[in-house]
């Protein structure tokens, strides 16, 4: 069965020629190469956001139309699993785990201080389209709390001095 | 089979699947709900158990069981007053208060809302947990629909009429937590939304989240402008529901108070939309005769509801040659009112104010439709108000709605035939249509002039006449949800109909959005529907083509049925929308 | 090339010894030793269904096969292995008698000429947490290192699922040497192919410190005493990649046996006699809920994996299906045939990516060998398994919002009746186990029913799996009998608190189970006790507090948790937590009044007894358990306006101790100038105007400023 593997959660697919249109027509493909369509809405909503970045509006109205469903049931959806996103994210996104292992480990004051770092609270997106920092609910690489996620790589053990350092590793990049 | 179970002690004994809820209504015990609604005869039943209102006890269950979608087991021991069930559903109550405006005072379903009338059956005297409230925009963006999300308890009764009984799907529960509503796509004001204004879902929710845009005060302005010469028209279905607004028993006919009290108001006229229902069978039937003689397409669908018509040009924008393209009986009543009317008085149709009392908000969203008053000073309808609101403006002026004398409508606009009173309900416009139909075609008067195939809650009746020979098949479908399956049919070139009408409300416009609330009581609707069928046999000319005035309407004013001027004046075309 | 019967798995079985020979006996071993409660018969019969995995009676039932015994074909291998069951074994010497040999002289267990010769297997954890800090690296390295001195083909490099010790990752395991390495790093790779693999020296710094006595362990680690691996049997042991060395261990046997050998009713009766209950967390028995659906009435029926591990903080479902992707696959197909379901899902979360490839990997390779897909080993069972994605919702672990978000809908529960069994997956009946239940399937239709249920307590059998976490030695997996107290989960395998601070509480059960104090340690650990205690086992989450955490906030943290992950459905849930919430957030704010301990209890309550799903019946649990047992803390906190562990900002207080040298740095620092003193002499804040800004205690250049 032809599923898009949700894999890295930040990076967008390439796309070689770029374009808005190539973009849809990755999607259509995508669609039209399901056995099954509405019931498999979750699986084209993770295809979307991965060909797009994120989940704009125009994008869950072209899957409602796809799909054939209204585009209030494309928004309940997306509206309320927290992996989806319709704000376009950063060039990089940040990710402080808020598991309960790092949380005890003083996830709290990473998070304040990659806020403190990047100007920006969570949930937000750096004027300069750079960094987006969002909090995640355990990667599971609990013996390395407080971890801190960027890109999909985890940086395990952090303290609040190495955040600037960090960063700035992809400040550069 | 039957399942024995107590409730309070008390032996019960109910068919297997039976809720607890039923069950104990059976032994007359009514464990209050808010959530739940069940209307069997609209398909609808929205069990989803969310509010928690209905929990009870249940012997030998850790947790509370909610009533509404628990069924019963044998030797089930349930407790519906016990407590610690009374603390949880008081708890309930409480819990949603505290995150919902306490403007009972000034909400437009102040005394007729399910969530306050609950606050004071349980005895909310205090709300023990505040906190934060909710805070969302209030949607005026349409003619019809004003959606207040703050004031939503998260019950999705709308959510489960517009998606499931309806499909349309303007609505979804949007967001998680505590920030969870009901809204729609993007929460796009609902006029670009596919909404058809059916009202539906103000019909069932059961606060002030969900209400129709008030125009009263656009009315009683008018009514107190000495230059506007104010004409109300009202629908069938108001005058067999109004009455419910001042305690009257449902299915009471209140024409003749109705009238009186529009009078009072300071209507300078009150007409019937039913003489522009004559007038509507009139056009359709001689559109039909005209398809069927010109080989045109058919099914031909009927078009005087503004919702199913929106319906169409959203969801089957590929078929919009199908229906009739005559207009609905209150604007071709607004229309004729302000030039055939006006000729006859000698009035400026720009000082003619139409007031439409509807049972309906999507007539309000129609009257604004920018193609139906072609000119934009003289719109076809200026004001919708619905049987609420109506029944409010009584109030509101202190009349004794109950003592008031009958009183007749004012002429020649107020001519009716009992065909032209069962418009109000599912199946009346087909078998007013052929009372009409019939004898034209056939040359012979109708033996039997009620059609009952097409009556009734059923969600889709089909009969064949027989027309001079000619196999003649009729289906009758209320409910945009029934409509959907029948144009599906038609789409995939299925049908063999030659007329079908549609309704958009279960039940047809005795069930419309603007009548009172019927709180998810069906005999309401059944009962109003029966005065339909009365009245109609009460009157003595029950043929649309033997309404004389309308017959002098045509023969001074509008020359030929379905002719050039009447399709100026009352034929309109539709327009291919968007589905979100 | 499909298995188109018993035979020709039992043949690609044999043909795939190879790959483990040199690792055979490796972690499967300890918790044979513990079995010490089975009688010697039942061991016998386990011998014939997987002699890969028993000891002594290997050789008879797998000619060629490994063993200890079989001298000739592994003949480096026997020696190092006995060693250590010699020292370990002693009190089982009947057993172990014609085993002994006397051990072998240096550290590698042969000289180097020989070594040279000698086929190696160099395990290195490919979980997630070891990947993280770059185990990936560590294997790219090995195998240039190893290419470079063309020791490629006698060292198989494999990279293994979780070993489960976390905390000292990335871990490295070297067979037939047996030894243990820990926190490799990409630079010890050279190192380690010189001196361990070419010249036998092991190096001592990579080895594990046991605390106690400064003894370096070459295995054998404490960690893993009182642990008894069945779900994680493969985990750290086998590359997950490769589904010829799940085979190899014995692999798809149950399902061979299942489907030629037993009726489906039987593999059910099967499954209640061994007692084994949902391991997600409510604990259901999983024969009866089988045996429910097999009643179900309709054609179609589905089998769903719930892999939605949403608890944070645990990581046992993912590493099992990181490490043993097959063994969930097998207990599947064994599902579907019990009840009668030829179609299974996987729902797993989308912050998974490496399970999901391995479960990508793992189906394409069962279904090509015929294991999975049509008619399965030439039966008349047909079985297929599907991936579907979870998109960050918590409450989708819950069954009946797990099969609303398959369906593609908001992952919101729906009421029961009617159960999933009866009216599940687009209305058909739907059997929904948890990862870790369906890992001990196969192994129980293997061993019987009877072996599973000696293990545990009397209502909760068998182990269970535990993400050991937080202010704890040894972060990691624990896989333990029930019945195992949590002194011995957090002090004997989690080798107690970290930096010797006092034990505090131990959650278990995550956002909706509680936190047990110490007073409750000593009691042992299964479905019910912890009930009793307020908590539950949830599925698995163990994270240790210490004095440093504050209860109060632990449980804000919680509730926090469960109010942005509750579907929103229900009153009692959706504002009810949203209360409680905002009640703790008083409380830790100083704004708390003592009527609010009342309101907490009564309101969590009523939300445990009114809501319509699992979550928020549970989501008090947290307020509720520590309010039980550290109302002392919420009292402090709202009569002392004081957090006594100092971790509530707004109830904060510095204080300078004795150690404070009179720089004056504080006080010149300090923007209201609350701290007066004279130089050289201790200072003092004043309480009444501090704003608890922290800049003092930042300032102090000898840390003699504490907060608390």
């Amino acid at each position: 069965m032809s599923q898009s593997e949700p894999g890295q959660m930040t990076q967008q697919a390439e796309i070689p020629d770029g374009g808005v249109n190539r973009q849809f027509a990755l999607l259509d493909e995508f669609v039209a190469s399901l056995p099954y369509k509405k019931e498999n809405l979750i699986a084209i909503l993770h295809r979307a956001q991965e060909i797009f970045g994120s989940l704009p509006e125009e994008v869950q109205m072209h899957i409602a139309y796809l799909l054939d469903i209204p585009a209030a049931k494309v928004y309940g959806v997306v509206s309320f699993y927290s992996f989806f996103t319709m704000k376009a994210r950063g060039r990089h996104v940040v990710n402080v785990c808020t598991g309960t292992a790092c949380f005890v480990r003083g996830a709290a004051k990473i998070q304040l201080e990659v806020e403190k770092q990047l100007g920006i609270k969570t949930g937000e997106t750096t004027e300069d389209g750079l960094f987006t920092l969002e909090s995640l609910r355990c990667v599971g690489a609990c013996g390395l709390a407080p971890v801190l996620v960027i890109d999909g790589k985890v940086y395990g053990k952090v303290e609040v001095g190495q955040v600037k350092e960090i960063l700035g590793e992809y400040r550069e990049k | 089979m039957a399942v024995e179970l107590t409730i309070n002690d008390i032996p019960v004994s109910v068919p297997e699947g039976t809720t607890i809820l039923d069950a104990a209504r059976t032994i007359n015990i009514d464990i209050p709900t808010l959530c739940y609604l069940n209307l069997h005869e609209m398909k609808l039943n929205n069990h989803i158990a969310s509010c928690r209102v209905c929990v009870v006890e249940v012997e030998g269950r850790r947790t509370l069981a909610p009533s509404c979608s628990t069924p019963v087991t044998p030797g089930m021991v349930v407790k519906t007053d016990t407590p610690r069930a009374i603390k949880a559903r008081r708890t309930m109550v409480e819990l949603l208060l505290s995150d919902h405006p306490k403007s009972c005072l000034t909400c437009s379903k102040n005394l007729d809302c399910d969530l306050q009338a609950l606050a004071s059956d349980l005895g909310v005297r205090n709300i023990t947990y505040e906190g934060e409230e909710s805070r969302f925009a209030i949607d005026k963006s349409s003619k019809a629909i004003v959606r207040d999300p703050n004031k939503c308890i998260r019950c999705r009764r709308c959510e489960t009429m517009c998606n499931e009984v309806q499909t349309v799907g303007v609505y979804s529960a949007v967001g998680r937590g505590f920030e969870t509503v009901v809204k729609t796509a993007f929460d796009l004001p609902q006029h670009k939304t596919s909404c058809t204004f059916c009202g539906q879902c103000l019909a069932v929710c059961p606060t002030g989240a969900l209400t129709e845009l008030d125009q009263v005060d656009k009315v009683w302005k008018a009514l107190n402008d000495p230059e506007r010469f104010v004409i109300a028209e009202t629908a069938p279905a108001v005058r067999v529901a109004l009455g419910e607004g001042f305690g009257l028993e449902p299915g009471a006919i209140v024409t003749g108070k109705m009238v009186a009290a529009l009078k009072r108001l300071g209507f300078d006229r009150v007409f019937d939309t039913e003489f522009a229902a004559d007038l509507t069978i009139v056009e359709e039937a001689t559109e039909l005769m005209d398809r069927l003689k010109k080989g045109g397409r058919l099914p031909i669908l009927t078009s005087c509801c503004p919702a199913w018509v929106k319906f169409f040009e959203h969801q089957f924008p590929d078929l919009l040659d199908i229906p009739s393209t005559c207009k609905s009986p209150h604007e071709m009543f607004g229309v004729i009112a302000k030039k055939y009317y006006a000729d006859l008085m000698g009035i400026d149709p720009q000082r003619i104010t139409v007031v439409s009392v509807m049972p309906c908000v999507a007539k309000k969203y129609e009257a604004a439709r920018p193609e139906l008053g072609r000119d934009p000073k003289t719109p076809d309808v200026d004001i919708v108000i619905t049987t609420r609101e109506l029944a409010r403006m009584i109030r509101e002026a202190g009349i004794h709605f109950g003592a008031l004398p009958d009183e007749d409508f004012d002429q020649p606009l107020g001519e009716s035939t009992g065909a032209a009173v069962i418009f109000g309900t599912t199946g009346g416009v087909i078998e007013a249509a052929l009372r009409t139909a019939y004898e034209w075609i056939t040359g012979r008067p109708l033996a039997r002039i009620e059609f009952e195939e097409f009556r009734g809650m059923e969600g889709i009746k089909e009969a064949v006449i027989d027309m001079a020979g000619r196999d003649f098949r009729v289906a009758v479908t209320h409910g945009l949800g029934n409509a959907r399956k029948i144009l599906e049919k038609i789409q995939a070139g299925d049908s063999e109909y030659d007329a079908i009408e549609i309704m958009a409300c279960p039940g047809g416009c005795i069930g419309g959005g603007g009548q009172p609330y019927h709180h998810g009581n069906m005999e309401i609707l059944k009962a109003r529907a029966a005065a339909i069928y009365r009245e109609d046999r009460n009157k003595t000319l029950r043929k649309s083509h033997e309404n004389p005035a309308v017959r002098t309407l045509y023969e001074k004013y509008l020359g030929e049925p379905y002719g050039e001027k009447a399709h100026m004046l009352l034929h309109t075309h539709y327009i291919e929308r968007r589905k979100i | 090339m499909r298995l188109e019967t018993t035979d020709a798995l039992n043949r690609l079985r044999d043909e795939s010894q190879r790959l483990i020979e040199v690792r055979a006996q490796a972690r499967i071993e300890p918790w044979e030793q513990q079995m010490g409660s089975i009688p010697e018969d039942s061991g016998a019969e386990k011998a014939e269904s997987i002699p890969e995995c028993s000891g002594v009676e290997k050789t008879e039932s797998i000619p060629g096969g490994v063993g200890v015994e079989d001298t000739e074909s592994v003949p480096q291998n026997a020696g190092e292995k006995n060693k250590e069951e010699v020292e370990d074994q002693d009190k089982d010497k009947d057993k172990d008698k014609d085993r002994e040999e006397p051990a072998p002289e240096g550290a590698g267990g042969a000289a180097p000429e020989e070594r040279a010769k000698r086929e190696m297997t160099v395990l290195v954890c490919g979980g997630t947490g070891c990947q993280a800090s770059d185990s990936e690296e560590i294997i790219a390295r090995m195998r240039k290192e190893l290419a470079a001195r063309q020791m490629q083909d006698r060292v198989r490099v494999v990279k293994t699922g979780c070993f489960g010790f976390c905390e000292k990752g990335p871990i490295m395991e070297i067979h037939p040497d047996d030894v243990f390495y820990i926190e490799v790093s990409p630079d010890d790779v050279p190192a380690i192919v010189e001196e361990h693999l070419i010249q036998g020296r092991y190096l001592e710094r990579l080895l594990y410190v046991n605390p106690v006595n400064g003894e370096r362990l070459e295995r054998n680690l404490p960690f893993y005493h009182r642990q008894l691996r069945i779900a994680l049997r493969h985990c750290g042991l086998i590359a997950p990649e490769d589904v010829k060395e799940y085979i190899a261990l014995g692999g798809y046997q149950a399902l061979a046996k299942a489907l030629f050998q037993m009726k489906p009713s039987e593999v059910i009766a099967e499954i209640r006699a061994s007692g084994l209950r949902g391991r997600g967390g409510g604990g259901f028995s999983t024969g009866l809920k089988w045996e429910l659906m097999s009643r179900a009435e309709g054609g179609q029926r589905y089998i769903i994996c719930n892999a939605d591990e949403g608890d944070p903080g645990a990581f046992m479902d993912r590493s099992i299906l990181e490490g043993d992707p097959n063994s969930v696959l097998e207990g599947m197909a064994l599902a579907g045939y019990a009840v009668g379901a030829t179609h299974g899902f996987i729902y797993i979360r989308a912050e998974y990516p490496l399970a999901v490839h391995r479960l990508q990997t793992a189906i394409r390779q069962a279904t090509g060998y015929g294991l999975l897909g049509e008619r399965i080993l030439g039966s008349d069972f047909c079985f297929g398994i599907e991936i579907k994605y979870g998109a960050g919702a918590f409450v989708c672990g819950e069954e009946t919002a797990l099969i609303h978000s398959i369906e593609g809908g908001r992952g919101e529960p729906s009421v029961k009746p009617p159960y999933p069994a009866q009216e599940g997956l687009w209305g058909k009946p739907t059997c929904v186990n948890n990862v870790e239940t369906l890992a001990n399937v196969p192994i129980i239709i293997e061993r019987g029913a009877d072996w599973y249920a000696e293990i545990g307590t009397e209502k909760s059998k068998g182990t269970k799996v535990f993400a050991l976490a937080g202010k704890v030695n040894n972060v990691g997996l624990v896989e333990v009998p029930m019945g195992t107290t949590l002194r011995e989960i957090i002090f004997d395998i989690g080798g107690g608190v970290k930096k010797g601070k006092r034990f505090k509480a131990a959650q278990t059960g995550g956002p909706s189970g509680g936190c047990i104090p110490a007073q409750c340690l000593d009691t042992p650990i299964d479905y019910e006790s912890l009930l009793g205690i307020g908590s539950m086992m949830g599925s698995g989450g163990l994270i240790v507090l210490d004095e440093d955490d504050c209860m109060v906030n632990v449980a804000k943290f919680y509730l926090e948790f469960t109010v942005d992950e509750s579907c929103g459905r229900c009153t009692a849930c959706r504002v009810g937590t949203k209360r409680l919430h905002e009640i703790l957030s008083r409380i830790t704010e100083g704004k708390g009044e003592l009527e609010d301990l009342d309101r907490l209890t009564e309101l969590g309550g009523i939300i445990k007894d009114a809501s319509l799903c699992g979550l928020g019946q549970s989501a008090p649990n947290p307020v509720l358990s520590t309010l039980k047992y550290f109302r002392d803390e919420y009292v402090a906190h709202i009569v002392e306006r004081h957090c006594p562990a100092g971790v509530c900002e707004a109830l904060a207080r510095y204080t300078i101790t004795e150690k404070c040298i009179g720089c004056t740095v504080c006080a010149k620092n300090c923007p209201v100038s609350c701290i007066a003193g004279s130089p050289k002499k201790q200072h003092v804040i004043d309480q009444e105007r501090c704003i608890r800004c922290g800049t003092c205690q930042a300032k102090c250049p000898v840390d003699a400023i504490v907060r608390k």
